[in-house]
């Protein structure tokens, strides 16, 4: 046995902080709270209001305009229509609002985040530990900060998805512009670019397809949070497997769990062709 | 030290009206360093020991020491040199892609070295263009924009900028490839594009570093021809690195020679090929020199051949 007299809680000064932090800055934490819940609600009714096969012809549309290949894009296409007929067309609705609310936040803060840390050093020499730590942490961690803050819902299940989600963008963004071949930069300058003109005109662009990678791993990473966040009330996919879990309905699981890797599925396949269309030329 | 030994004696006044000089280029020098928080004050270089030292240490590089040069309105004036001795960190200091150390550029009167920020991209985008050894071309953009890109980087109107590009690809020999992306284009019609981007910005200063160095010696041979014959109407001041002595030869007016950072001779070619400095330099020379006796051998020999065999077709 661990003995008695060591014994030392933090979980109290933990609980006093939090609500010190609540009482002091309520009203910032509700107007944030506020502004995420309305852009989510946003993006929802926006989600919902386009018909359900108009989800399926774009999705084949876009495959079809990137990749050229017939046999996949129905096979990518038909995905959704297999989460509809699962029942779960609401739920998957619901799962995506979140996650592309999150990716948008996260793409608002991380590119700007990864360009400043490709461009000054120790923006980078700080950012780098955090994200580290970012990523290796388990997924459930984040959503106890995002619980004590905003309570159980939507908002903190937004705020989990974007911590966690966060990373790859500022990474990968940052990796693709210093990455850019010296002597391009070079020329740039020779030829009188600004500082600000080589970031757009020579770094972004040739860092286009590592940035597009990057949007594909956040996407990706807030996928995977989508049963995890549902322990916060969360509703969507998520939910729907972790009922099937506590009822031990296997065959429900198995379709919601289905649904969340066709969704994953999709979203990869369309990110991934978009990010080859930035490479470079070679004809 | 050894000091550079000026052959030329007809070189101006500086600063003379009539004959002032294009670049004129006073105690210029440049070190290295590699340790994290390390300087070096452009005081430091007039403190020997402390060169010497970090000449010897592992933490700084001295890559140009104490280089003067005068190159003239309208000259081809070749920098030459075995790899590492510096010639690519000059011709970057010209345009301060580089920072000297210590020292004075002055281009055409301006003094370069003084410039602040944005005098200094104002500089680079009127007075002064340069092609690279690795063409340094964008590939997500057309032969096009990449020929208008400096064009584009100074704000010149849209139409002017395709009018320009075209007349320089014209004279480059890219006809017809605006459309093609720098991938699909050979090295040799890399450095076409290359050249052609330098052109259309108009500037009276060319700088080339190493430009044919990549290519085959066919092509090297064809775009060598080209400059000389641009050359010719163009008048420009070119400023050409280059390690390879018929190089130089062919192109150069006068040319300067390079070895561990310092400017050890400087003169026209014919001057540099009959009065070698320095055994550095003879060794570049004695090379050139075997291969000029044995192309004469082989045109003796073909020659007397065939006054010796008139009948034989
Ligand atoms: N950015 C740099 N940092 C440190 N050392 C450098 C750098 N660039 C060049 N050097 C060193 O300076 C010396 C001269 O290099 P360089 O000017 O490229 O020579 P060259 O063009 O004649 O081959 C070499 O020893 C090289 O290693
Ligand atoms: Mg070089």
């Amino acid at each position: 046995m661990f003995p008695e007299m060591f014994r030392y809680h933090v979980a109290g000064p933990v609980n006093d902080f939090i609500n010190n932090l609540i009482e002091a800055y309520g009203p910032v934490f509700d107007s944030i709270s506020h502004g995420i819940l309305s852009f989510l609600l946003g993006v929802n009714s926006v989600l919902s209001f386009i018909p359900w096969w108009a989800y399926i012809a774009v999705v084949f549309l876009l495959s079809w305009y990137s990749s050229k290949k017939l046999i996949a894009s129905v096979v990518l296409a038909s995905l959704p229509f297999v989460i509809g007929m699962f029942g779960l067309w609401a739920m998957a609705i619901e799962s995506l609002s979140v996650i592309i609310t999150a990716v948008l936040m996260a793409l608002i803060i991380g590119l700007p985040l990864g360009v400043l840390m490709a461009e000054l050093k120790p923006v980078a020499a700080v950012l780098r530990p955090v994200l580290d730590g970012m990523q290796t942490m388990p997924s459930f961690v984040y959503l106890i900060p995002a619980m004590m803050l905003f309570g159980l819902g939507k908002v903190p299940a937004v705020l989990a998805t974007l911590i966690y989600a966060l990373p790859p963008v500022i990474r990968l963004t940052a990796l693709g512009l210093n990455q850019v071949p010296k002597p391009v930069e070079e020329a740039a300058l020779a030829y009188g670019a600004t500082r600000w003109q080589l970031l757009k005109e020579v770094r972004l662009p040739l860092a286009m397809p590592s940035i597009l990678a990057g949007v594909n791993q956040t996407t990706m990473m807030a996928l995977a949070m989508v049963v995890i966040s549902s322990m916060i009330g969360a509703r969507g996919l998520g939910q729907e497997v972790l009922l099937s879990i506590n009822r031990i309905d296997v065959g429900r699981g198995f379709e919601a769990g289905m649904s969340v890797v066709f969704l994953a599925i999709v979203i990869d396949r369309l990110t991934q062709n978009m990010a080859k269309r930035w490479e470079p030329p070679k004809r | 030290m050894d000091a550079p030994q000026q052959q030329d004696a007809s070189a101006g006044v500086p600063g003379a009206a009539a004959g002032m000089e294009a670049i004129l280029i006073r105690d210029l020098w440049k070190i290295y360093t590699r340790k994290k928080g390390m300087s070096v004050s452009s005081s430091d270089v007039e403190n020997e020991e402390l060169v010497e030292e970090l000449d010897k240490g592992e933490d700084a590089v001295v890559a140009m020491k104490n280089v003067s040069l005068e190159i003239r309105q309208g000259e081809t004036f070749i920098i030459m040199g075995l790899s590492g001795s510096g010639k690519s960190t000059l011709i970057r200091c010209l345009l301060r892609l580089v920072e000297p150390t210590s020292g004075d550029i002055i281009i055409n009167g301006e003094n370069v070295t003084a410039m602040n920020r944005r005098q200094l991209v104002n500089f680079r985008r009127e007075k002064i263009a340069m092609v690279f050894q690795h063409y340094g071309l964008l590939p997500h953009r057309t032969v096009l924009q990449n020929v208008t890109f400096g064009l584009k980087l100074r704000g010149d109107e849209k139409e002017g900028r395709k009018e320009k590009a075209a007349d320089a690809l014209e004279k480059v020999g890219l006809k017809g490839w605006e459309k093609y992306y720098p991938a699909s284009l050979s090295g040799g019609m890399r450095q076409r594009v290359g050249i052609a981007r330098a052109l259309v910005m108009d500037a009276p200063i060319l700088l080339m570093d190493e430009p044919f160095s990549g290519l085959d010696p066919l092509i090297r041979r064809e775009l060598q021809d080209e400059m000389i014959h641009l050359q010719k109407v163009m008048h420009k001041t070119i400023f050409f690195v280059t390690h390879d002595l018929s190089e130089a030869l062919r192109m150069g007016d006068r040319m300067a020679i390079m070895k561990k950072g310092e400017i050890v001779q400087v003169g026209s070619p014919d001057e540099v090929i009959a009065n070698p400095a320095d055994d550095y330099v003879s060794r570049f020379v004695s090379d050139e020199r075997e291969h000029m006796r044995r192309a004469e051998e082989v045109l003796a020999k073909n020659r007397a051949g065939k006054e010796g065999t008139p009948h034989v077709s």
